[in-house]
């Protein structure tokens, strides 16, 4: 598992990347209580805005991880968004993305460098 | 955190609980608790809550000839009937400016020969300016040496009467000095979640021994101001600065029922404070705007800011979210703002623009849950 500077975790099986926010993220974002997904088929660029967490607190954005198509979304946290902080690692991932570059994946930290990070 | 924030009477206590300290209106304040928002409004909702709201401002007018006198001297800042309130009660009002905006909400009580008032935390130090150059002839004290607490909830007067057994005979809006093992605590029963509850000033040197009482009782637990901030949204309850402001008027603000009779057209004293013409010609005949309640038909809150429009596709904006968030209790979205009066009618349907998508929301009651006060 790869982890970037915006808390989101990426789990890779080949060419697909499945894309989720770490439990650190979920304590600070506090409740959530909507999440905003990007519809099958859209194809993004790293760095892109495509998914809107709105927690009791405030709106953030996950940004695209890598280049590519989305090619699934976790439908179920449109009735169950609370799943983002009792399940962040798991159950509450958001999207899966078919990479058309797997070197982007080398830009993120390893789990022993993403705990360094959080301190 | 700055060196310059003030710090309330029980900040060492809110450090205790693990609360996530932040800057609010010049002092720092706890915003959650390790249970987090939205445990902490339910909990307020189903049991009680503690707040700190000891930055907010508490005041004592005296004048020299005794409560009318003081009385009359506030009138002439507020659109309210203050020589018509009783003994032990209190009324909510607004200061106004000559535009018929309002400078600040707060609390006025009838304190046997004086008045006693709770004014916001980040309007206190212009409330009192503009009372000392208004109220000459009132000696306007600001009370420095107590802090604030709120106690609010279905569970309230139960944890409360444990300590204080008379105030379980107060109703909404009463106030009291009472005695206590922490020394004269001064109680009105009222608040800001739209629950039954209490709002209590006691010594500074004895208000963390209190708190700390309180919340020994299992169904206390404490509430910072996020969940505060949810529960009076929920409430249909104005935040100043963000639902109302020097720019809106009581009557725009939906706040009409805070003007008694007898300060309206027609009425004994009617008129005689600022922006009088102003606010008495819109009681007459309606304001352009008006605040209302908003539920998003999505799950999407439409937050602060968030422009508001009549139509799906095109046109200019019509209005403006003033307060927007979650609301725990009902499940759902909430918000309010400013509308056209004629598009302030119940079901209204309009359109917020949210992230550049316009979502459809519904003009909608408030408040969004029910008022649980002991009338």
């Amino acid at each position: 598992m790869k982890f970037t500077e915006e808390h989101e975790w990426l789990r890779a099986d080949g060419d697909v990347v499945v894309v989720g926010i770490t439990e650190h993220a979920s304590e600070q974002l506090g409740d959530v209580v909507f999440v905003e997904l990007p519809e099958v088929g859209t194809q993004v660029t790293k760095g892109d805005d495509i998914v809107v967490i709105e927690s009791v607190k405030a709106a953030s954005d996950i940004l695209a991880p890598v280049d590519g198509e989305i090619i699934e979304i976790n439908e179920t946290l449109a009735d169950d968004p609370g799943k983002v902080n009792s399940d962040p690692l798991g159950d509450a991932w958001f999207f899966k993305l078919k990479t058309s570059d797997p070197s982007q994946m080398d830009d993120y930290m390893d789990e022993d460098a993403y705990k360094e990070f959080i301190g | 955190m700055s060196d310059t924030l003030r710090r309330t009477p029980l900040h060492a206590l809110h450090l205790e609980l693990g609360a996530k300290m932040v800057p609010f209106a010049g002092y720092e304040m706890p915003v959650q608790y390790p249970l987090g928002v939205m445990k902490e409004h339910l909990h307020t909702r189903d049991e009680a809550g503690l707040f700190d709201v000891s930055h907010m401002g508490q005041l004592i007018v005296r004048a020299k000839d005794g409560y009318e006198a003081a009385a009359r001297a506030l009138e002439a800042l507020v659109p309210v009937d203050l020589l018509g309130l009783g003994a032990g009660r209190q009324r909510y009002g607004v200061f106004t400016n000559e535009a018929g905006g309002i400078l600040d909400d707060l609390m006025i009580a009838h304190r046997d020969d004086h008045l006693f008032v709770v004014v916001n935390a980040a309007c206190k130090e212009a409330d009192i300016a503009h009372m000392h150059a208004a109220m000459t002839g009132c000696a306007v004290e600001v009370i420095t040496d107590r802090a604030l607490l709120a106690l609010q909830g279905p569970r309230a007067e139960a944890v409360l009467t444990k300590l204080v057994p008379e105030v379980a005979g107060m109703r909404f809006m009463d106030v009291a000095v009472l005695a206590s093992d922490h020394g004269e605590l001064w109680i009105s029963r009222s608040g800001y979640t739209g629950e039954d509850g209490f709002e209590i000033s006691v010594a500074n040197d004895s208000a963390e021994a209190f708190a700390r009482v309180l919340l020994a009782h299992d169904e206390v637990e404490p509430i910072g101001l996020g969940a505060r901030d949810s529960l009076r949204l929920e409430a249909g309850l104005c935040l100043y600065g963000n639902d109302i402001d020097s720019a809106t008027t009581p009557v725009e603000a939906g706040l009409a029922w805070a003007i008694q009779k007898v300060r309206r057209g027609g009425g004994a004293r009617a008129g005689g404070f600022p922006g009088a013409n102003v606010i008495l010609e819109q009681l007459e005949n309606g304001a352009p705007r008006r605040r209302v309640g908003l539920r998003p038909e999505g799950r999407a809150p439409m937050r602060e800011g968030t422009e508001l429009f009549d139509q799906a596709e095109g046109g200019a904006s019509v209005g403006r979210v003033t307060s927007g968030a979650y609301g725990p209790t009902i499940g759902a979205p909430m918000s309010m703002g400013y509308v056209p009066s004629e598009m302030a009618e119940t079901g209204t349907k309009l359109y917020g623009e949210v992230r550049g998508k316009r979502m459809p929301v519904n003009v909608a009651k408030m408040p969004f849950t029910p008022a649980n006060f002991k009338r």
